[in-house]
């Protein structure tokens, strides 16, 4: 899939989250991932979180840590 | 196929129903006992004692004009009209007796004196209330003749016997496509003029003149039906006790014999109809007094636009082909199953077996849906299963799933008889939903409050005797923005119904949300800026929806296709839970579903990440019911849903893709993409009624069948399942339902249903909000609305009575994020799309019927200013780009639209507004981001090379090769 729009997707709900009261942003976008998106989805945003060039989100880059 | 006749009353009683405590009376020596209000007529029609009658039909109130019903009543003078006479303790009512007998007799006598006597061979012979009456009286002699020498004075009689035109003759009006009107049969009884008035709300239709020169008149006096207000919803053609409005299909077809109840196939009001035919042919549809969706009312597409089902486009045999740039190959049905199963396994072979995937269809029944999702999780093996609610209400499912508990709507639609102010948000029901409309528009002329937050100044925003307490006529893409500065005002001003909140909700996160919503920054003067919406107007429809008593939220898809689309849901049930008004009559969030079965497709579990009834995949315990059920291992993960299995078709990772009845290449955004995605597939099996858009790029086409021609149910906004009925054999040879099972055992699977029945029956079992749902209790109840279950065996008209079904309602917070797609120098305007009262969504059905009267074409509305800048005149041709895509239109100049907004319709595929449309969804859910795009017009001299292109490709992809023989 298209890198740019799989991290677009992510940067998305990341943004919802990081609305929310707590601090369990990055679990609940990982619960998120887990809930709504095929897991060939989630794995493509695991291997682009390794690229340095991708501009994710930070609360991304943990929930992916979290996908793992 | 056998007639169905609902065991209750189908009679004309005369007037309408009232509410109220016992009155007891005696009407020809039998004691009958009736609400206090009813008419006497109503109650004598309730014994059985029917009194004659014509002006009085039971869908308008009692207007006593005719003088047919008069009865006599025990110490009471004269003869009172029967409709006009409320019941009272005690009365002493005579419906029969020498006097009477006189006076109807003498009333009919004159009526008739004006009324051509060519009964056998007038349209409505053996369907006219006149006839009938006339019979009823015992009319044997009609005694008046015009005077000698005098001219004449009927109204029937377009000559005198020396060949003078006769100056109170009028022509035929047979200018409407559905139905005509004919004066001279008119007897002036003006039932029309009242259920245009009080049952559709249009006030099309008017008493023209007085006396004997009174005449039923579409406005003004030189009107036609066509060139009128008249919205062809067909209330005064049902009201007509003569052959005066008639339809056309009568007058061709004659009447119909039989009839048989079913549900309209267009809208999420999911109307009840009577199919009314003769054998097996169709001739007409008349709206079904009991149902309980619609009570009797119609619109011009369910009751009048059902002619696609016949048009001569209408594919009926399997076709394949290699490649989509050969012809079609008529083919055997086995023939086409063989190919399209080997096609599928030889990808799953290939290409894994997540590489295939299915489209289930919003149109079609609950059984038919629940099969097509079965048959990617039970035999392809995996969740690939989506609907085209993904592009419209997908935003609902999460976002009232997060705060209630559950995606449904809370209310029926007879809900709206008890509110007092009424919110529509980002919908047009006048347009989308219009028996809805008439219902809510009745109630706003009755003194209820309308609030509407749209962009455009829609049809709904004002009508006769109505109109909008307050319209916030926001700018694209700022839902969030006013919903949060409304609950501003709500919460700063102390108006929350904090009984409720400490109850029904959880308080903590109401901490939260009050702090959150308090920061000035979401105060109406801070977010006029962002939205336009003038600070002062805000506040004042918050503070009415607040404290104006019973608050319902109706909304549709100008809330869910945007960025922000679950995000706005969620502050939708904050306002409702801030206000209390959840979980009674008249209040509630109504999402507007926009196709028929909508909802039933979404509670049958086409959703990649959900089975049946709305549990996820992931959850061991609901995957064993139906492992057990299937004898199949179900994938615990989620599937692609439509976006995505373009986006990895497109990747070279998905190959091959079942939908049914669904044009994805014309409904979905970002035509472009799509097009590239469906032509990267190596098989697509389309299963519709016509060679659709998206059956340009398909390798297999399987004819459908329409709703006339199968057995199942459809499950309307209301979650009220409805029972669609066959009331003719598939034109095509096979209901949908079997030819997905047909498919599903080409490629190995052992289905066995003989009957729709059946599939609801395994529905049952496996799903608890169905459990109590049979066709039993279909035949029985008329409908249901679920859960239906043993907690609720009639079901559940409105849900979250006693609480959440989450537990606590939960706030959440709702901050604004403005969507990336954003005006600038290139596309300094904003796109906005909408629907139009006569055509259907992509138009596939309504475009093949005579509806096209009205809506041709898609039109661009732009302001006139905009306009003016651009050197844009009414009627122009214009180029309409945006970073997608550009097509070209005619333009119409309104002020409907605010400067710096265009609209359009997506009803024709020449338009095809979705090139323009972006791939920006929803954050939460990917609902396509239809109702904002970033655009630029200009002038044009003609289509787009886009457009021709697109020609070229689509002629030359219809193309079927001559049968073999």
């Amino acid at each position: 899939m298209q890198p740019d729009k799989l991290v677009y997707m992510a940067n998305q709900i990341a943004t919802f989250f990081k609305s929310q009261p707590g601090d369990d942003g990055a679990e609940r976008i990982a619960a998120h991932l887990r809930d709504f998106w095929d897991p060939s989805m989630r794995a493509h945003l695991c291997e682009l979180a390794k690229q340095d060039d991708q501009v994710l989100d930070e609360n991304v880059r943990k929930a992916v840590a979290l996908l793992n | 196929m056998k007639d169905f006749v609902i065991p209750s009353d189908d009679r004309d009683l005369g007037t309408p129903a009232r509410e109220g405590a016992p009155v007891t009376l005696q009407i020809d020596g039998f004691e009958v006992t009736v609400p206090e209000g009813t008419s006497v007529m109503r109650a004598a029609a309730l014994a059985g004692l029917s009194i004659p009658k014509l002006c009085a039909t039971d869908s308008v109130e009692a207007f006593g004009s005719c003088r047919l019903c008069v009865v006599e009543i025990e110490g009471r003078r004269g003869t009172p009209a029967s409709c006009t006479t409320p019941v009272a303790p005690g009365m002493v009512v005579h419906t029969r007796n020498e006097k009477l007998r006189k006076l109807r007799r003498g009333v009919m006598e004159l009526y008739i004196s004006d009324h051509p006597l060519d009964c056998l061979t007038c349209a409505a012979n053996g369907d006219c209330e006149l006839q009938d009456m006339a019979g009823v009286v015992g009319l044997r002699d009609v005694r008046y003749q015009a005077p000698e020498g005098a001219g004449l004075a009927n109204h029937f009689a377009p000559r005198n016997t020396s060949g003078e035109a006769n100056p109170e003759w009028l022509p035929k009006d047979d200018s409407n496509p559905y139905f005509t009107y004919d004066p001279a049969k008119c007897i002036v009884c003006s039932r029309c003029v009242r259920a245009c008035e009080e049952v559709q709300g249009t006030f099309a239709l008017t008493i023209e003149g007085r006396g004997f020169d009174s005449r039923v008149s579409f406005g003004a006096k030189s009107d036609t039906a066509l060139a009128s207000d008249c919205v062809s919803c067909g209330a005064c053609v049902q009201a007509c006790p003569t052959a005066t409005l008639q339809e056309k299909s009568v007058i061709e077809l004659g009447t119909p014999t039989r009839s048989v109840i079913t549900t309209c196939a267009y809208c999420g009001v999911g109307c009840s109809f009577k199919a009314e035919l003769n054998g097996d042919e169709l001739v007409r549809m008349v709206p079904y007094k009991h149902g309980k969706a619609n009570r009797g009312h119609s619109c011009v597409k369910g009751r009048f636009a059902y002619g696609y089902a016949n048009h001569k486009d209408r594919i009926l045999n399997p076709m394949i082909r290699d490649s989509i740039d050969q012809p079609w190959r008529e083919v055997s049905w086995e023939e086409a199953l063989s190919f399209a199963a080997a096609k599928m396994r030889g990808i799953q072979a290939e290409y894994g077996r997540k590489s295939v995937g299915v489209i289930t269809s919003s149109r079609c029944t609950n059984e038919e849906t629940y099969l097509v999702q079965k048959l990617t999780r039970a035999v392809f093996g995996n969740n690939n299963t989506d609907t085209c609610a993904r592009v419209c209400h997908s935003p609902t499912g999460y976002g009232l799933g997060q705060t209630f508990g559950t995606s449904a709507g809370t209310q029926d639609f007879d809900s709206v008889e008890q509110a007092d102010v009424i919110m529509v948000i980002g919908a047009n029901p006048h347009a989308g939903h219009p028996v809805f409309a008439s219902r809510m528009k009745k109630r706003l002329r009755a003194g209820a409050k309308l609030i509407v937050v749209d962009p455009r100044r829609t049809e709904t925003v004002q009508g006769p005797h109505y109109k909008a307490a307050h319209h916030l006529a926001l700018r694209p893409g700022t839902n969030v923005a006013v919903v949060t500065a409304m609950a501003h005002v709500i919460v700063t001003e102390g108006l929350m119904n904090e009984d409720f909140i400490r109850t029904r909700c959880d308080w903590d996160e109401f901490q939260h949300y009050a702090e959150f919503v308090s920061d000035p920054r979401h105060s109406p003067e801070a977010s006029e800026l962002l939205t336009g919406v003038p600070a002062a107007e805000l506040r004042a429809a918050a503070r009415l929806f607040a404290t104006g008593g019973n608050g319902a939220i109706y909304y549709g898809l100008g809330v869910t296709e945007h960025s922000q689309g679950s995000t706005t849901v969620m502050g939708i049930a904050n306002l409702a839970m801030l206000t209390g008004n959840v979980g009674r009559r008249g209040v509630g969030v109504n999402p507007l579903r926009g196709q028929n079965n909508v909802q039933g497709s979404c509670d049958m579990g086409s959703f990649p990440h959900e089975l049946p009834g709305y549990r996820h995949v992931k959850l061991p315990e609901v995957r064993a019911i139906f492992e057990q059920a299937w004898g199949v291992e179900i994938d615990p993960e989620p599937g692609l849903r439509i976006p995505n299995m373009l986006d990895a078709a497109v990747a070279g990772q998905f190959k091959g893709l079942y939908c049914q009845g669904e044009d994805i290449l014309q409904s979905d955004p970002d035509t472009k993409h799509v097009a590239a995605g469906l032509a990267a597939m190596e098989c697509v099996i389309v299963h519709d009624l016509f060679l659709n858009e998206t059956a340009n790029y398909a390798h297999v086409f399987l004819p459908g069948s329409t709703f006339l021609e199968k057995d199942g149910t459809f499950t309307n906004a209301e979650r009220r399942i409805n029972r669609v009925r066959q009331v003719m054999a598939p034109r095509n040879g096979y209901a949908d339902w079997e030819v997905t099972q047909l498919l599903a055992n080409a490629m190995g699977a052992n289905w066995r249903y003989t009957h729709p029945s059946q599939i609801m029956d395994e529905i049952a079992l496996t799903t608890p909000s169905f459990a109590g749902v049979d066709y039993a209790t279909l035949e029985e109840k008329g409908s249901v609305q679920w859960p239906c279950n043993d907690a609720n065996p009639e079901g559940t008209p409105l849900m979250h009575v006693d609480g959440f079904v989450r537990g606590k309602g939960r706030f959440i917070v709702t901050e604004y994020v403005a969507t990336d797609e954003k005006t600038g120098p290139r596309f300094p305007l904003l796109l906005t799309t909408g629907r139009i009262l006569s055509q259907y969504n992509v138009g596939a059905q309504t475009r093949r019927t005579d509806n096209v009267v009205w809506h041709d074409e898609d039109l661009l509305e732009i302001h006139p200013h905009d306009a003016e800048q651009r050197g844009i005149n009414q009627g122009d041709w214009v180029k309409l780009a945006s970073r997608s895509g550009e097509t070209t239109l005619r333009a119409t100049l309104t002020d409907r639209v605010s400067p710096g907004v265009v609209y359009t319709t997506f009803h024709h595929p020449v338009t095809q507004a979705n090139v323009i449309t972006t791939d920006y969804s929803d954050w939460a859910t990917n609902c396509p981001e239809y109702k904002v795009t970033a655009v630029q017009i200009s002038p044009s001299n003609g289509p787009s090379e886009w457009q021709e292109e697109y020609q070229a490709q689509a002629a030359l992809s219809r193309r079927i090769l001559p049968a073999a023989e």
